[in-house]
């Protein structure tokens, strides 16, 4: 194992503000942040729909935001595979759905009140997401 | 007041997206990378995200009901049931293919990037899907 590309300062402070984001919206609306459950809920129920709406508005507006008032480009790479893209995407949106949370539902949300349920959940991902990649690269 | 709210914490989440490289796939599969050259910086992301939200949860959880809603809606489920660990893994091996997971992978339609948009709209596909079975 090598450690490259590691940004511990920028991560660190974009998790403390991932994590007042999850507060406000706990202590203000009363919800637990997990943002496959509000996108898809905000698709499949009539509960809280515009709140949902707004949220996934919200989060595409962040970093529009971020970039008008940093004048930063944000640069990100993804893969053009259209096989890894669609089955990707549809694995993701079942197995959240079926688990019950993602990497902020389970992972932040979960984890931080000490669901036993959670921190399975996320170990479980996590150690298959690695294993996962490990396949990738050795196919 | 609630939907201000919405609107508020996404994009205050967005920015913690962007913030943090999060929205970038690259720095996700990354972290999956353990095995070869490993980039740490999603956990620090999780730890920072905990550091705040974790003692503030539990300073307040006993608080009768929130600020602008009529009462607190959180999951109280605890059994460690087939669909949990089953969901895991679908969730696992799909994060692990493309990079993304739901919150990065919506904050980055702001991008206007062809792949993120094709991604998302599997993702729903997969919710839907979920949601007939």
């Amino acid at each position: 194992m090598n450690i490259i590309n590691f940004t511990p300062i920028s991560a660190l402070t974009g998790g403390l503000i991932i994590g007042f984001s999850v507060f406000l919206f706990f202590i203000l609306n009363g919800r637990m942040t997990g943002i496959s459950g509000i996108a898809s809920n905000f698709l499949i129920s009539k509960n809280n729909r515009i709140d949902n709406l707004l949220f996934l508005v919200g989060l595409i507006f962040g970093p529009l935001i971020y970039s008008y008032f940093t004048s930063q480009k944000i640069e990100i790479s993804i893969t053009n595979s259209l096989f890894l893209l669609i089955g990707g995407g549809l694995l993701v949106g079942l197995g959240t759905k079926i688990s019950g949370g993602c990497t902020s539902g389970h992972g932040i949300s979960g984890i931080g009140r000490f669901s036993l349920r959670s921190m399975i959940a996320t170990i479980t991902f996590m150690i298959v997401g690695v294993l996962t990649v490990l396949m990738k690269n050795i196919l | 007041m609630s939907k201000l709210v919405s609107l508020f914490c996404g994009i205050i989440f967005g920015i913690g997206l962007v913030i943090s490289q999060m929205i970038n796939p690259a720095k996700v599969l990354g972290f999956l990378n353990l095995f070869g050259e490993w980039d740490p910086s999603l956990a620090f992301v999780m730890i920072g995200a905990l550091i705040v939200s974790s003692p503030l949860f539990h300073l307040f959880k006993n608080k009768e009901k929130p600020i602008f809603s009529s009462s607190f809606s959180i999951s109280n489920k605890k059994e460690i049931d087939k669909k949990l660990i089953i969901g895991s893994i679908l969730f696992g091996a799909g994060w692990g293919l493309a990079g993304l997971c739901p919150g990065p992978a919506i904050s980055s339609i702001a991008l206007l990037n062809t792949s993120s948009i094709i991604f998302v709209i599997a993702m729903f596909f997969g919710f839907y899907i979920a949601k007939l079975s």
